[in-house]
């Protein structure tokens, strides 16, 4: 075994390490902990792109750990679907990072980068692992590190709304287990792959339970996808949680969804009898739901960082709509507009945060302020973000949102989808254009002035985000077919048995 | 009755109580309630190896029968995780109460009254 077999295991790895050796030296050398924790992201980053590099010709890694054969140890599966989250979740946390350093976020505590290095390696380990039982200990270890980067900076708000956070996600956490738990008794296997072979051979008699276990394990998933009527602990959390946290819980709803993408076509695909495509009779409705309550969210927010929040719900659901047809061109379609939504998220909560800072008493609320610096680059990244969020030309989210109205065309629904998804995205744009109108084209004629910008440093990571934004929309024609790719992939679980179980399986 | 009725009802009975209580208004009701029904939950993970009595899990030259070792991981792994979460989430109850003032989960209106552990004024904690 050469080192480049030890590739997919490297981006659980890395931040496993510089956690600790974060925690250590900071205390006494912060500029080194700093350091470390962006070199952790850089390797992460690295190591995402060489996976990238290793699996877009089809090939799927199936890394076992500790070298116990497939079934009976844990397994890593690195395909083209998990690489490229790998990528998006490294790339978002060099941006979060980044902000964080820059406007000296990360200074309110002590634990900041240990926590948002484990963060990243539960989001990492839950994007690699082919194990379900795995998969829920990576939630746990996302979650946790979540809890304490929610707090990060305390105040009353951030802790009423922690004990919500925490509590709905213990919940969710139950009954994943119990899920798992009803998945065992039933298959005897918790690996991905092993189990999808054996749910196609369970006895009629256990089709009712098995039928159980799988609303029960898509219901978590959707709660942590925030899919309607799922979602009311999303906004108050995000809204309150440091912006550059924030930027990086825009990929945490993702990996609801990522999940629902992995675990329903491998185990509960077509041969799953009773639980076969069991999500897809609600998915589609919910989807649509989330879709509307989350750009009325945008319609109506009170402040900017507010309707960044209702932005993740509704194209969260955007993106589902597309999921829920389970066919290759709309899961294709899907994938892209995840990886633009996520950053696009990102990129609203932080420049949320660059006008917040400007603005001294007034914060990012939606009211006329006292004329504040850098007024018209910030308004023009205003603008920007608020193109990409609700997907106007010529960044990315227009093509995203084109290739999804173009792909459900195939659905008997589709007229549903069109409707919802061509309304809310009007009323995303007039909910945009009334806070960008307020925030930067009137001025409060008294009140106290606003403290001028120390710096205009922290203009850096949300210009990165926008710019990646516009090479997303430029290399469109890359990117979709990779998701293409992808999709194909994800919805062909034999290929996956074969890379996991070997041809013994089949 | 058998074993596994006895079983089936503790954890539904944890269940309930679990439900119960992490649907009321205030945090230590609450965090019962969580701590009830990851009970329930552990109980059930260790159930799903089917309910067997006097089988070791592990290798022993004496006997030819077992019981899944598995499932006894997968609660030993259930229990530390809900045990550090649990002690997490009454720590930041007792935080939360300490800065606001208020023990309610959804306190925005609410204000915590000194009455509040004298009185049996339980009808308090019940209006949202």
């Amino acid at each position: 075994m050469t080192l480049a077999d030890h590739l997919p295991i490297l981006p659980v790895a890395i931040p496993a390490l510089a956690a600790p050796f974060a925690l250590l030296v900071m205390r006494r050398r912060r500029a080194l902990g700093i350091n470390i924790s962006l070199v952790s992201c850089l390797a992460m980053l690295v190591s995402a792109i060489a996976l990238v590099a290793r699996v877009s010709d089809g090939t799927i890694l199936a890394y076992e750990l500790g070298n116990w054969p497939a079934p009976f140890g844990i397994v890593l599966v690195a395909d083209r679907l998990a690489a490229m989250m790998l990528v998006l979740a490294a790339t978002l946390a060099l941006i979060a990072l980044l902000h964080a350093v820059v406007t000296r976020a990360d200074r309110k505590g002590w634990h900041f980068h240990p926590l948002f290095q484990f963060q990243m390696m539960g989001l990492n380990g839950a994007f690699l692992t082919g194990d379900l039982f795995n998969l829920f200990v990576f939630f746990e270890v996302l979650l946790i590190a979540s809890y304490g980067l929610m707090l990060h900076g305390q105040g009353p708000a951030r802790l009423k709304a922690g004990v919500q956070y925490v509590v709905v996600n213990l919940v969710g956490s139950s009954l994943f287990l119990i899920a798992l738990g009803l998945l065992y008794a039933l298959t005897g296997t918790l690996n991905m792959a092993d189990m999808g072979l054996r749910v196609a051979a369970l006895a009629p008699e256990d089709q009712g339970l098995l039928r159980i276990a799988a609303l029960l394990l898509v219901s978590v998933f959707a709660l942590k996808a925030a899919v309607a009527p799922l979602h009311l602990w999303l906004v108050r959390t995000y809204a309150v949680s440091t912006p550059a946290v924030a930027a990086l819980f825009a990929i945490m709803t993702k990996v609801g969804v990522y999940s629902l993408i992995r675990v329903v076509p491998q185990v509960f695909g077509d041969g799953a009898g009773a639980a076969a495509w069991v999500p897809a009779p609600y998915l589609l409705p919910a989807a649509m739901v989330s879709t509307a309550i989350g750009f009325a969210g945008v319609f109506v927010a009170r402040s900017l960082s507010e309707q960044a929040a209702y932005l993740v719900i509704g194209s969260t659901g955007t993106l589902l709509i597309a999921v829920a047809g389970w066919q290759t061109a709309t899961l294709g379609a899907a994938l892209y507009y995840l990886v633009h939504s996520t950053i696009a998220a990102a990129a609203l909560f932080l420049v949320a945060d660059v006008v917040a800072r400007r603005r001294g008493g007034f914060a990012d609320n939606a009211s006329p302020a006292p004329d504040f610096a850098d007024r018209s680059a910030v308004g023009l990244m205003f603008m920007l973000a608020a193109i990409a969020a609700t997907g106007l030309p010529p960044l990315s989210g227009f093509i995203g949102k084109l290739m999804i109205l173009k792909s459900v065309t195939a659905l008997p629904d589709w007229g549903w989808a069109w409707g919802v998804i061509l309304v809310t995205t009007l009323f995303g744009i007039i909910g945009f254009a009334r806070v960008g109108s307020t925030l930067f084209w009137k001025r409060a004629l008294s009140g106290e002035a606003t403290a001028p910008a120390a710096t205009r440093a922290d203009l850096v990571a949300p210009a990165i985000a926008l710019a990646l934004l516009a090479a997303l929309s430029a290399g469109a024609g890359w990117a979709s077919a990779y998701a293409n790719a992808a999709a194909a992939q994800v919805l062909d679980p034999a290929l996956s048995a074969r890379a996991v179980l070997g041809e013994v399986a089949q | 009755m058998t074993y596994e009725f006895l079983v089936a009802s503790a954890i539904g009975v944890l269940v309930a109580g679990g439900i119960f209580l992490a649907l009321r208004a205030r945090t230590f009701q609450v965090a019962l309630g969580l701590t009830l029904l990851s009970y329930a939950v552990n109980l059930f993970l260790f159930a799903s190896g089917r309910l067997v009595l006097n089988r070791p899990p592990i290798w022993d030259k004496a006997v030819t029968e077992y019981t899944d070792p598995l499932p006894q991981a997968l609660v030993l792994t259930a229990i530390v995780i809900t045990f550090g979460m649990t002690a997490f989430v009454v720590i930041l109850a007792l935080r939360s109460f300490l800065e606001s003032g208020s023990d309610h989960v959804d306190g925005d209106t609410v204000t915590g009254d000194a009455q509040d552990g004298l009185a049996s004024d339980d009808t308090h904690g019940e209006r949202p």
